[in-house]
């Protein structure tokens, strides 16, 4: 048995078999000629036949994509047989280049015009590349890139895994996803949680297992092994009879002696929003606005974004919404926001900081924010992303009085935030922590990099430091303004347990996890929480702060979590 | 050789969904049918069948555009074409 230590990032125990996904394509040698003994014809067809390899094989993956990556892929499959494009490689065959070097530099003129017009053009020159790879992955023989296509399930074995791959990402054919790299906030961990797969990352050498080897996955413990025994597989089976139990949350956060924490949903859009209504959440904790428009090159008019919104409002009646004003930059760009050549985008204009070189787009955000909320009875109340001020919160809280929304509040990501949460929410009605972001800039270390993964982590008793500032900052103020979490951190159920023993009063996250966090909070009162709290807290490292929170919260075993 | 002019009515332009229909429907025709901004020289006219040359030819709404072609067929084709640019593809 061999064995390859990660990091746990969703939990879940499986037994399978691995396709690794194929490395990223090199690039064929400048100057490469035809072999000896093909000819320019022989070239000149064998392209041709990979070109239309490719555009069935993409043709075939849109007939089953949902309608917006049908779009793309319909016309990314144009492109695999586009007359420019095959005419001007073939010139180049016929100069006596091999056909994977002609088409390379062929596609590479087409892709240099494309950025050169800027704007949409430039972002559909990534489609150029993805069909490029994909002929001459055709002309080698070898797989393409991206996600392998299988009819049995399997276990996803990479490098990393990038946002388009996840959007890409069956969730009936991959059982688990497993990586080398990444770390526990990277797209891979976020992926894996809302879509309710185990997953590991930070795994070095696995990226060397040869693909249909069977291996035990345990999300958890954050380790994978091969030659899975009877042991393995009685865990697996186990973690099967649980699972189903644990998708069930019975629509009430509380602590064993009845201290309330509701229970709330990250969600992207109103097709979240009702499937996280059903799964029992007890409000939105964070709509992610820029979720509703990732692919857009222009700014939504006021209408459509009155109508994404009220969708989300009207799955919850009654209920707690919070609404994030659009977070582009850094890793979610919005090309009508956000400028791609900062050399240092997670410090960049980002967030809240978009207001800035962008203005308008906020004010008419809030404006679609407030009609939408007419009409529902959902409780809408909003939020800035990356406040780093009290003067940002004042201007924000400023805007959304004009726009007539009544609970304006901020998000604490930027370390500042969290250490002048006092004087922040003098000029705002609530703060909600985001964990990932929190980690990463009080950490100085990036979310996406693998070994940075030990940094990363929420566990990280700086990071729980912060959040009890934040709190701290919440009772100095003295009106009793409540403090969330929306970050990852609050769908681990330790960890949830740790924040409302640090005086977290509603945690929000993927709808997946509601059933486990719930059930792990009823076993421990508040008292318990806030001694395993201050455990953690004084622990020396993130792992140490763990384990002392796990060894008190023994159902942790029991469900397998 | 047969000409047309038509205005884009698409209002992305002939960018994206429209620009894959428009280069599906001009390949399926079976003519070698060509496109170039309104003005511009017939040296620079385009493969209308290509989905690459119509994204960088930047026909926006309300450009006008010369279709062209020859031999048989040429005239049907083009009408054809012609009232696929003067539909809103966007709003399909």
């Amino acid at each position: 048995m061999q064995s390859f230590p990660g990091v746990g990032v969703s939990p879940g125990r499986i037994v399978g078999t691995i396709r690794q996904m194929p490395k990223p394509l090199a690039e064929p040698p400048a100057g490469e000629k035809l072999a000896s003994g093909t000819s320019a014809a022989d070239a000149a067809a064998a392209l041709t036949v990979a070109a239309k390899a490719v555009q069935a094989q993409l043709r075939d993956r849109a007939a089953v994509a949902g309608p917006d990556a049908k779009a793309v892929l319909e016309a990314t499959a144009l492109m695999a047989t586009d007359p420019m494009l095959i005419k001007a490689s073939v010139k180049l065959i016929n100069t006596g280049t091999s056909a994977e070097r002609a088409v390379w530099e062929a596609a590479e003129a087409v892709v240099t015009m494309l950025v050169n017009l800027g704007g949409y053009m430039a972002e559909r020159a990534a489609d150029v590349l993805d069909v490029r790879a994909r002929i001459v992955a055709a002309l080698r023989g070898i797989p393409a890139p991206g996600i392998p296509a299988s009819e049995a399930p399997f276990i996803l074995v990479a490098h990393d895994l990038a946002p388009a791959d996840t959007a890409t990402l069956d969730p009936a054919k991959v059982i688990a996803l497993v990586t080398a790299g990444g770390g526990p906030q990277s797209h891979t961990a976020i992926i894996a949680r809302s879509l309710g797969l185990p997953a590991v990352v930070a795994a070095a050498g696995v990226d060397t297992l040869a693909d249909g080897t069977e291996v035990y996955v345990d999300g958890t413990a954050g380790t994978i092994a091969t030659d899975p025994g009877d042991t393995e597989r009685s865990a697996a089976a186990a973690w099967a009879a649980n699972a189903s139990f644990l998708t069930v949350f019975d629509g009430q956060g509380t602590t064993a002696d009845g201290h309330l924490v509701p229970l709330l949903a990250n969600v992207g859009g109103a097709k979240d929003a009702v499937k996280a209504a059903a799964a029992g959440a007890q409000g939105v904790g964070l709509l992610r606005t820029e979720f509703c428009f990732l692919e857009r090159e222009t700014e939504p008019s006021i209408e459509e974004q009155v109508q994404a919104y009220r969708g989300v409002f009207d799955a919850f009646p009654g209920k707690k919404v919070v609404v994030r004003t659009l977070d582009a930059g850094a890793d979610k760009p919005l090309p009508f926001l956000t400028d791609a050549d900062e050399p240092n985008p997670a410090l960049g204009v980002r967030g809240y900081r978009t207001d800035i070189s962008t203005p308008g787009v906020l004010e008419r955000q809030l404006a679609a924010i407030a009609e939408a909320a007419q009409g529902t009875t959902a409780q809408v109340w909003v939020m800035a992303p990356m406040i780093s001020t009290a003067d940002e919160a004042a201007r924000f809280a400023s805007l959304c009085a004009a726009a007539g929304l009544k609970t304006p509040g901020v998000m604490v990501e930027v370390p500042s935030a969290a250490v002048t949460a006092e004087s922040i929410l003098g000029q705002v009605e609530f703060a909600s922590l985001g964990t990932n972001d929190l980690t990463q800039y009080t950490m100085a270390a990036d979310r996406q990099l693998g070994p940075l993964a030990a940094l990363n982590n929420p566990w990280q008793p700086a990071v729980l430091q912060l959040v009890r500032l934040t709190v701290a900052g919440s009772i100095a103020e003295r009106s009793g303004k409540p403090v969330g979490v929306c970050g990852e951190a609050a769908a681990d159920p330790a960890l949830a347990v740790v924040l409302v023993g640090l005086g977290v009063s509603t945690l929000s996250m993927t709808a997946r996890s509601l059933a486990a966090v719930g059930a792990v909070l009823a076993t421990v009162t508040l008292k318990e929480a806030q001694e395993i709290a201050t455990l953690a807290l004084h622990a020396a490292n993130p792992t140490e702060a763990r384990d002392r929170a796990r060894k008190k919260l023994p159902i942790l075993a029991e469900l397998g979590l | 050789m047969s000409e047309r002019k038509a205005t884009v009515a698409s209002s992305s332009g002939l960018h994206a969904r429209p620009a894959s229909l428009f280069a599906a429907a001009a390949g399926e025709t079976g003519v070698e049918v060509t496109i170039a901004m309104d003005g511009a020289p017939i040296d620079d006219a385009m493969d209308a069948s290509s989905i690459l040359s119509l994204m960088t030819l930047g026909a926006e709404h309300g450009s006008v555009v010369v279709l062209r072609a020859e031999g048989d067929g040429a005239d049907a084709a083009l009408d054809s074409l012609v009232q696929m640019l003067e539909t809103d593809l966007d709003a399909l």
